[in-house]
């Protein structure tokens, strides 16, 4: 992080540390998250959802300091961020949820639309 | 009464609000875009993080896009006909004097159709805290021109533009006596958040004003571009000014939107009053009916 002048406490400043989690099939593509991420952690991604809207992706995963303001501002309730797990040695050991599936009565709701 | 579990527990796989929601009634129907259900996160982290008992809190709504609300959250909640919201909300509170009452409903429904009300519900202090979703149109029947709608606006029953007066909703309700007011856009989501905890715990006629944006009717009949475009420009063009006097925030065509706290004081709401006054008429003839405290037994 840049400093315009160095805090006295920095060396007692723990930067929290989040994983954003996406709901992809919910999104409907506002892009809210991705214009104010203020750590420019989302990206709109190229692949489409279940409803054809492109959903955001993490491209900064290490950056999500767990500010809660993707999850504040989605109208749709397809983003939040949980803090990281804290011990580093668990690394990639611990799986890290980043996509979570909709609910089963969104994907039977789905499951109609298709149908008609 | 059966006992409900006030606050479950979320699970990390759980969107954090999702037991607040009927989760088989999301995905909601509103528009990409749209800000209402920003104001509905914002709402349900609020009773998330206030010490509100959940059983004692009820939210009505009128017909709307922002109407819809009240069916999503799991909430015991009503969806009442065009403009009634408040009406049937004032019956609630005062037949159920425990319950927190929640007015969540949109600016043609409150301000339009069911204007008087607003007014006198506003004018009695009445004990409610009524959200007014601005997006500055009917937005649901297609884009008709509400009394909110600023001067040179388009609107579908309005094609070269609106002529009329619009409405400022937070005069209106201070100078009827609100006790509480405020506005915010959509993008003031932690000032939102603080105000409705704050307006949950107060008495009295709680007002708060959330101006959203409209992307299918309001911005594309005056080419304003997407739902995004409108968060930038209140990015860019509110401002917050707290203690404002009301008479200079109105909002005008694509001007500057003044958001803060503008009133906030203590005021007898509208049962004490009642109260006060029959026991200094009648004397120990009064029995006040609804009991105060309300007729809902604590269960041991």
């Amino acid at each position: 992080m840049k400093f315009w002048r160095k805090p006295l406490d920095l060396d007692q400043v723990v930067i929290p540390h989040g994983d954003v989690i996406i709901i992809k099939d919910r999104c409907k593509g506002c892009g809210f998250c991705v214009e104010y991420c203020p750590k420019g952690v989302l990206q709109m991604s190229e692949e489409f959802n279940i409803k054809g809207y492109h959903p955001p992706i993490v491209v900064k995963s290490g950056e999500c300091v767990n500010c809660n303001l993707c999850e504040m501002l989605c109208p749709e309730f397809a983003i939040y961020s949980v803090p990281a797990p804290e011990d580093e040695t668990l690394g990639g050991a611990e799986e890290s949820l980043s996509t979570v599936e909709a609910t089963k009565e969104e994907k039977t709701w789905r499951r109609t639309l298709r149908a008609s | 009464m059966s006992k409900v579990i006030d606050r479950p527990e979320v699970a990390k796989e759980q969107h954090p609000v999702a037991p607040l929601l009927r989760m088989d009634r999301i995905p909601h129907i509103w528009c990409p875009g749209c800000g209402i259900g920003t104001v509905v996160k914002c709402f349900a982290t609020a009773l998330q993080e206030t010490e509100v008992d959940l059983n004692k809190l009820a939210i009505v709504s009128g017909i709307g896009c922002s109407g819809r609300a009240a069916g999503y959250m799991k909430l015991d909640g009503f969806h009442t006909t065009h403009g009634r919201a408040i009406p049937f909300a004032t019956g609630l509170k005062l037949a159920r004097p425990e319950l927190k009452v929640v007015v969540f409903s949109g600016d043609g429904d409150l301000a339009g159709i069911g204007g008087n009300h607003l007014i006198h519900s506003a004018r009695r202090n009445q004990d409610l805290m009524v959200i007014l979703v601005n997006n500055f149109n009917y937005a649901m029947t297609g884009g008709q021109n509400a009394p909110t709608t600023p001067t040179p606006a388009k609107t579908s029953t309005m094609p070269y533009g609106n002529f009329e007066h619009p409405f400022n909703v937070p005069h209106l309700v201070a100078s009827c006596g609100a006790s509480y007011v405020a506005r915010w856009t959509s993008l003031h989501v932690r000032r939102m958040t603080k105000s409705f905890k704050e307006a949950l715990n107060r008495k009295g006629f709680r007002f708060i004003e959330v101006v959203t944006p409209c992307a299918t009717l309001y911005a594309r009949l005056n080419k304003l571009g997407l739902g995004l475009d409108l968060m930038r420009f209140y990015h860019q063009e509110s401002e917050i000014r707290n203690g404002a006097d009301t008479r200079d925030v109105a909002i005008g065509y694509q001007s500057k939107i003044i958001c803060g706290k503008f009133v906030d004081e203590d005021r007898p709401s509208y049962l004490e009053t009642m109260h006060e006054y029959y026991r200094k008429v009648l004397g120990d003839k009064y029995v006040p009916t609804p009991p105060e405290g309300g007729m809902l037994r604590e269960q041991n």
